[in-house]
């Protein structure tokens, strides 16, 4: 019974969830571009999104842009990581303490930082062009939207690594450099291979923020946009079925992706 | 080479791309449109319309954190329990949401309250008149509540998760009733991770602009709202630094009201 009650208010609480999202899965299918009635099943919608390139262009920027942060970031995430944790510890717990800011920062808020900060740049470098004589208009796109992405996953590297390197012995590194391995060999070859679960723990939790991001993004650039972006701006304009199949496509990637993960964890479980 | 430079270029990218943003904000926030020193960006802040707007997207947030804690808790509680605990699946479909794009799932809202949407077609169908779902705080707080649930549940469900069987059994073999288990010891356990599920619901609720603008169809404003669009629309840097700047500080306060209290939970929790 009490099973039963509980089971019963988990399925409300699904079915809350779930609602919305079945309900745009069956209109991406529907032939009527009314949600009013169902006109047969159709694939119109996925035909009409392929054949756009405004989605299709903020899809590749999306994944452009993912990739390249995520790269980035795990690069300088992780370097961090290495140096803060050899630091006296006051310099390291000030550093720690200030990469804990974007974090606490409001997505708002850092969005339009760094805005201004982009345009107060931009505004710096027109008049030193000017004064050369070759005038240089830059604009907020696909760059700044990048290097934003770099700044807000970065610390998400930072804070998977040094956990891992907390864990480690710290007379490995020293040992191998009594043995005459040279410190950058050392790091590659005794504290990388021991880091490496937090590394790429860093390097995924950067993708999905990226690949999610809205608010960031919206106010970094203005010529390029991101899906989010252009999901924005059609749900703006009122609903499109289009979206509904973008929607449908996503929502399947995130089932598959999450399915993925879990069997890995699962079979790291087990080994 | 020191170990220690390897943070060198994590610290020149944190100082250009989190710190001088911030500064920057801080700097228009108390300076006029010359570049001059000034207090009336704060001030103009404290007019009834700013304050109005503040105070409804406190209490909007404050009622989505209220209701994602009545509803969240209880769902932590059953999926952790003994009756659920083996049943990944759910666990999974009930998360997978929060890896949707909060767009699309505000969009899938939307379709289901506007004025044509499913819920209104299926009243008209069943002979009721049309009803006003979208374009008020209700349809604002709904679709909070329904982005931000799966953020209350997950904290809590990892605090029950973590929180040792043994405990428990004492409690009921000292003869504690389960009311009393629950509420003695049980409860005081889950406590941190109540207080960082109020956070990770709390924080975007408070800041976001999108959903109030897709649901409240811009009828009314939204802190997030005024703060974009001083930025987008009015380009009014200093007034909108200053909201920023309000709203930061807002963020912080609440942060550290919210640990403090969490402190004391603790201490007290033990006994």
């Amino acid at each position: 019974m009490r099973k039963f009650l509980r089971g019963g208010y988990l399925g409300l609480l699904l079915t809350f969830l779930y609602a919305p999202i079945v309900v745009m899965i069956v209109l991406s299918f529907n032939a009527s571009k009314s949600r009013a009635k169902w006109g047969g099943f159709s694939l119109q919608w996925y035909q009409k999104l392929f054949t756009d390139t405004a989605i299709l262009d903020a899809l590749w920027l999306t994944l452009r842009v993912a990739l390249i942060a995520t790269v980035v970031a795990t690069i300088l995430g992780t370097l961090a990581a290495i140096g803060i944790h050899a630091m006296k510890k006051k310099r390291a717990n000030v550093l720690m303490s200030v990469s804990y800011l974007p974090m606490t920062t409001p997505d708002i808020v850092t969005g339009v930082s760094l805005m201004l900060m982009f345009v107060f740049v931009f505004g710096l470098v027109y008049r030193v062009s000017v004064a050369i004589g070759h005038p240089v208009q830059l604009s907020l796109g696909f760059g700044t939207m990048l290097m934003a992405h770099i700044a807000f996953d970065t610390p998400y590297v930072l804070f998977s690594v040094m956990p891992k390197l907390k864990q480690m012995n710290v007379n490995l590194y020293e040992a191998a450099l009594d043995l005459g391995c040279p410190p950058l060999k050392a790091v590659r070859k005794v504290i990388l291979p021991e880091i490496m679960p937090g590394v790429v723990t860093g390097a995924l939790l950067s993708f999905t923020m990226s690949l999610d991001d809205f608010v960031i993004s919206y106010f970094t650039s203005t010529t390029d946009n991101n899906l989010s972006m252009i999901i924005y701006s059609a749900a703006r304009r009122g609903i499109d079925p289009s979206i509904y199949a973008l929607s449908t496509l996503m929502f399947l990637a995130v089932l598959v992706l999450l399915i993925i993960i879990n069997k890995r964890s699962a079979l790291e479980n087990v080994s | 080479m020191k170990r220690s430079w390897f943070a060198m270029p994590y610290i020149a990218w944190m100082a250009m791309f989190t710190i001088a943003p911030l500064l920057l904000v801080v700097f228009f926030a108390f300076t006029n449109a010359d570049g001059q020193f000034t207090l009336i960006n704060l001030r103009n802040f404290f007019d009834p319309t700013y304050l109005s707007i503040l105070w409804r997207s406190l209490y909007l947030a404050f009622f989505c954190t209220i209701i994602c804690l009545l509803i969240g808790y209880p769902a932590a509680f059953f999926l952790a329990s003994k009756d659920f605990a083996k049943n990944q699946a759910l666990f999974v479909l009930i998360l997978l949401p929060m890896w949707m794009n909060f767009l699309l799932r505000t969009y899938a809202m939307m379709s289901l309250l506007e004025d044509r949407g499913i819920i209104n077609n299926m009243l008209v169908s069943l002979g009721f008149e049309r009803l006003e779902l979208i374009g008020n705080e209700g349809a604002v707080l709904l679709g909070m509540v329904y982005n931000f649930v799966p953020f209350m549940i997950l904290p809590i469900y990892t605090a029950l998760k973590k929180m040792d069987t043994r405990v428990i059994e004492a409690a009921e073999d000292l003869g504690a009733n389960p009311f009393n288990v629950f509420r003695r010891v049980v409860f005081p356990l889950s406590i941190p991770g109540i207080v960082s599920g109020i956070t990770m619901v709390f924080m975007p609720a408070v800041t976001t602009f999108a959903i109030s603008r897709l649901l409240g169809s811009g009828n009314f404003w939204l802190f997030g709202d005024i703060i974009e669009r001083k930025f987008l629309e009015s380009n009014d840097w200093n007034f909108g630094s200053a909201l920023s700047l309000i709203m930061m500080l807002l963020i912080i306060a609440s942060i550290g009201l919210l640990n403090k209290a969490d402190a004391k939970q603790e201490g007290g929790g033990a006994w």
